[in-house]
């Protein structure tokens, strides 16, 4: 039998390692082609100032760019470490992106990032901006193929189970990467990355207007990350993946969730702006409603209705059923009656196979599963309400507040009375930390959302650990979070130095600090 | 195009091509690592170490990613049991390599001798470490590690983290360390000067006697220590199948079995003693890049050894021998085989030409001077 207690905490450090990869990775998404902006202006001006920028934005990349590869090493063994049912489940379709990734995206990245950093002196001026574009573009290809691999787990397409094999095999390569859940994913996060990359270099360079120090350089920083943050919130926003939670059952049971929208009612339905759901009794309390916005979102449309939890519910009870019948199909598959009728009627339920190995969880004997047995896996199929409704509110009230600041930003920037509005300036130092929360946010929505599966409609979490003690679990978890802590103390340390010296940690002679300490020495 | 047999051989050739190229490249970094504290002596010595990997250490370590992501698509069954069994071993490698992309790039940004102490400890650390436990790892999968799977193919692994610390295994793994400080020493010969280059050269003549001493002694060992494995009945291999449709027995000097059915796979002890020879000799004759040529082939010469000696066995299990793991039976779908064939036959060549570009922009000696005139712009 299955320890819950280790599929629990195999989640938590799934989940933890997860979220401080995050921490780093949308800052390199989005600095990376701010890097790659400023370097071209700097070649198509030759003025200093835009070749300073790149470095020294390309320092603060640096360090956090480090951490990125430090969390990201993790993430490609975990699978294996801690989800070995899952990696020889699905291995055959989800290891190929990952695999492509490492092949054409961070080789990519990794090459040339040191050619980034140490080439300025052995590359001419165009090779080192084409060395620039191509880190932009390896971080953004590694964002791509991770995400068909992230965007298969919610809608898993061109996969068939083979059970002679015991897994699920790749039957439509093409489908796998033109998933048009994974197309959105990966729309939505790599502009939300590029609103970090702007917050981060808005925020900094707020500081140095404040502080009335290196006005030149602070000011173009200012200008540059203004417009590119502008554009990528609205992308950000616009094309928001809503739109891709009509695509499998995962995805309208997340939306269901999301909106606590128990019932299904006449199209279009209501967006509930706030409220307070209440799962045992599935209502929502004190529901203030936008009437109709709910359909326009999600179904793109006035007529298609939107499921609601309840009617889920009974969706999955009866595809649960279906998929007892599979698994016991399938145990006669195994056992050797491989005869054509057998082989035919398994192949038309083993869709539903998924759903049959949910009782995995509640009794080793599927096939016999009592009436309460499957009520309760049905009941299960519906991740809980409340935690999605709040975090994503939480990660679209962020991007709203984000967009206000950045539009301000824009526009003041593009009148040059950005200087004037000091508490524009202060809020947008401040809002450095919104990005971030609301990326975590997002990721948060996305996964719980897909819980109880870890692969939509196909396999369980539950099924999907090691066999590990729990002993193991919390040893690790206590060396992740270790050193992870550790590394990310040091991080913080040396980002908050860096930004606090800005320009003159170059040691070019050109900046304010330096020059008042060369005046000082000289006055002494 | 190929047919399923042979896709999965290819895939243990690729397999084997992604061990090797890792060794190479990534395996001269962390050697440099290892050895920092040692050939470094002051501030500035290590410095001129980091430099001198400092462009290429991030990308030599993708081969490492990549050898786990190519693992996961093309034998998901490896992936799972292995990292799932040698879980603390997997554990440990990461966390000593947590230190190498921090090591680097933070430890120059601060003046603190307390601070650069700290992180050189942690890439000798991120260095040392992943290279001695990749070779127990190695050593252990000759002994075969106690783990069964179950007729939905879910593994379960029954060892502990300190029975993988035996005698033969730690010896594997002295091998395994003791060839990547030596090729991460030859590749210091090649971009040091004066007497950072004369360090480097004494250490890698020291380290290529320590391997082959320590190579031979374990071929001696494993042929009249260690019982090999021996499939006796298979489903048809060029079918799909798992590794529950064989049955394996253990037998006496098996392990070198192949070299006699084979002999063809004799060319790689060959390669390994030539290279190693090579090394020695370039070494002597203060020509560096032949001498890195020579310890190049010496990795790829030992890598071979190892897989020629277990094939067809990838991992085999002491618990339940018949569910040991081959190449034939561990690996994904034919379509998806086939799909990354041609992935790999794209991208591989295009990886290895701008990673080339790359060693040859940044090409040269670095000294101590060089550190002196670019404090704040490097490593």
């Amino acid at each position: 039998m299955i320890s819950e207690n280790v599929v629990d905490l195999s989640r938590l450090q799934f989940a933890i390692t997860a979220f401080y990869h995050f921490l780093f990775v949308p800052l390199t998404l989005g600095l990376a082609f701010l890097l790659a902006i400023m370097e071209s202006a700097y070649v198509m001006t030759g003025k200093q100032v835009y070749q300073d920028m790149v470095k020294f934005w390309g320092k603060l990349f640096g360090i956090n760019f480090a951490l990125g590869v430090t969390t990201g090493l993790t993430m490609e063994f975990q699978f294996g470490a801690n989800w070995a049912y899952y990696s020889h489940y699905v291995g055959d379709i989800f290891g190929a992106p990952l695999a492509i990734e490492g092949l054409m995206a961070f080789f990519l990245e990794s090459t040339f990032i040191g050619l980034f950093f140490f080439g300025w002196d052995r590359l001419s001026k165009v090779q080192h901006l084409a060395v620039t574009w191509l880190v932009a573009i390896g971080s953004n290809l590694s964002a791509l193929w991770i995400l068909i691999a992230n965007g298969w787990m919610q809608n898993p397409v061109g996969a068939e189970f083979n059970y002679q094999t015991m897994r699920m095999e790749m039957v439509s390569f093409s489908e796998l990467i033109f998933n048009p859940v994974a197309q959105v994913k990966f729309v939505h996060t790599v502009s939300a990355g590029y609103v970090t990359g702007a917050m981060f270099v808005l925020g900094i360079s707020s500081y140095y207007l404040l502080k009335k120090r290196d006005l030149p350089f602070a000011r173009r920083s200012f200008a540059i990350a203004a417009s590119f943050g502008f554009a990528s919130i609205l992308s950000v926003i616009v094309l928001g993946d809503e739109s891709g939670y009509e695509l499998g059952d995962v995805q309208r049971t997340k939306l269901a969730a999301i909106e606590a929208e128990w019932e299904t009612v006449e199209p279009p339905a209501a967006f509930t702006l706030f409220g307070i759901p209440d799962s045992e009794n599935m209502k929502t309390d004190y529901a203030l409603k936008v009437p109709g916005a709910l359909g326009l979102i999600a179904t793109r449309s006035i007529d298609e209705e939107v499921t609601g939890i309840k009617d889920l519910i009974v969706e999955h009870e009866e595809r649960i059923r279906r998929g007892m019948q599979a698994y016991a199909l399938l145990q006669k598959l195994k056992g050797g009656d491989q005869s054509a009728q057998t082989l035919s009627t398994f192949d038309a339920l083993k869709k539903d196979l998924g759903y049959g190995l949910l009782l995995k969880k509640y009794t080793d004997n599927v096939v016999d599963a009592s009436e309460a047995q499957i009520k309760q896996a049905a009941h299960g199929t519906i991740p809980s309400v409340g935690p999605m409704f709040w975090t994503f509110r939480i990660m679209v009230g962020l991007g709203f507040a984000m967009l206000i600041l950045i539009g301000l930003a824009f526009y003041h920037s593009s009148r040059h009375s950005v200087e004037r509005q000091r508490w524009l300036l202060k809020a947008l130092l401040f809002a450095i930390p919104l990005p971030w929360i609301s990326s975590e946010m997002g990721w948060f929505v996305a996964e719980f959302g897909r819980q109880p599966w870890s692969i939509g409609e196909v396999l369980p979490t539950y099924l999907s650990a090691s066999t590990r003690t729990a002993a193991d679990l919390y040893m690790s978890l206590a060396g992740f979070i270790g050193f992870y802590t550790l590394l990310l103390v040091a991080e913080m340390y040396l980002m908050f130095r860096y930004a606090r010296l800005g320009p003159s940690s170059l040691h070019t002679g050109r900046y304010d600090l330096e020059q008042s300490a060369a005046s000082a020495a000289a006055n002494a | 195009m190929f047919d399923y047999e042979t896709l999965k051989m290819i895939w243990w050739v690729l397999v084997g091509v992604l061990l090797i190229g890792f060794a190479v490249t990534d395996g001269f970094d962390m050697g440099v690592g290892a050895l920092l504290r040692i050939i470094g002596k002051n501030d500035n010595e290590r410095r001129v170490l980091l430099n001198t990997v400092g462009p290429h250490w991030d990308g030599n370590q993708v081969w490492f990613i990549t050898a786990g992501g190519a693992i996961f698509a093309a034998w998901p069954v490896v992936y799972a049991v292995a990292f799932s069994g040698l879980y603390w071993a997997l554990l440990l490698v990461l966390f000593a390599m947590f230190f190498r992309p921090v090591g680097f790039e933070y430890r120059s940004k601060m003046e603190d001798p307390r601070w650069r102490n700290a992180w050189d400890w942690g890439l000798t650390a991120g260095g040392a470490v992943p290279a001695l436990v990749f070779g127990v790892a190695f050593g252990n999968l000759f002994l075969g590690t106690p783990f069964k799977l179950d007729e939905l193919m879910r593994s379960e692994y029954t060892g502990s983290f300190w029975a993988l610390l035996n005698p033969f295994a730690l010896l594997c793994g002295v091998v395994s360390l003791s060839m990547l400080a030596m090729h991460g020493a030859a590749y210091l010969q090649m971009r040091t000067d004066g007497e950072l280059r004369q360090r480097a050269s004494g250490y890698t003549r020291l380290l290529a006697i320590v391997v082959a001493a320590c190579f031979t002694l374990a071929g001696i060992w494993l042929y009249f220590g260690i019982e090999g494995y021996v499939i006796t009945a298979s489903a048809d291999v060029g079918a799909a199948m798992t590794p529950l449709q064989k049955s394996v027995e253990l037998k006496e000097g098996a392990w070198l079995a192949n070299y006699g059915k084979y002999p063809i796979t004799l060319t790689a002890p060959i390669l390994a003693y030539a290279g190693l020879l090579l090394t020695l000799i370039m070494t002597a004759a203060q020509r560096s890049g032949l001498a890195f040529v020579g310890s190049s082939l010496a990795l790829t010469g030992i890598i071979c050894t190892a897989g020629f000696s277990l094939f067809p066995f990838v991992m085999p299990s002491n618990l339940m021998p018949g569910h040991s793991l081959t190449l034939w039976d561990v690996t994904s779908s034919e379509k998806t085989l086939n799909i990354m064939f041609w992935v790999a036959m794209i991208f591989v060549p295009i990886v290895l030409s701008y990673t080339l570009w790359g060693y040859y922009k940044m090409w040269g000696r670095l000294t101590t001077d060089f550190i002196e005139s670019n404090k704040h712009g490097v490593y």
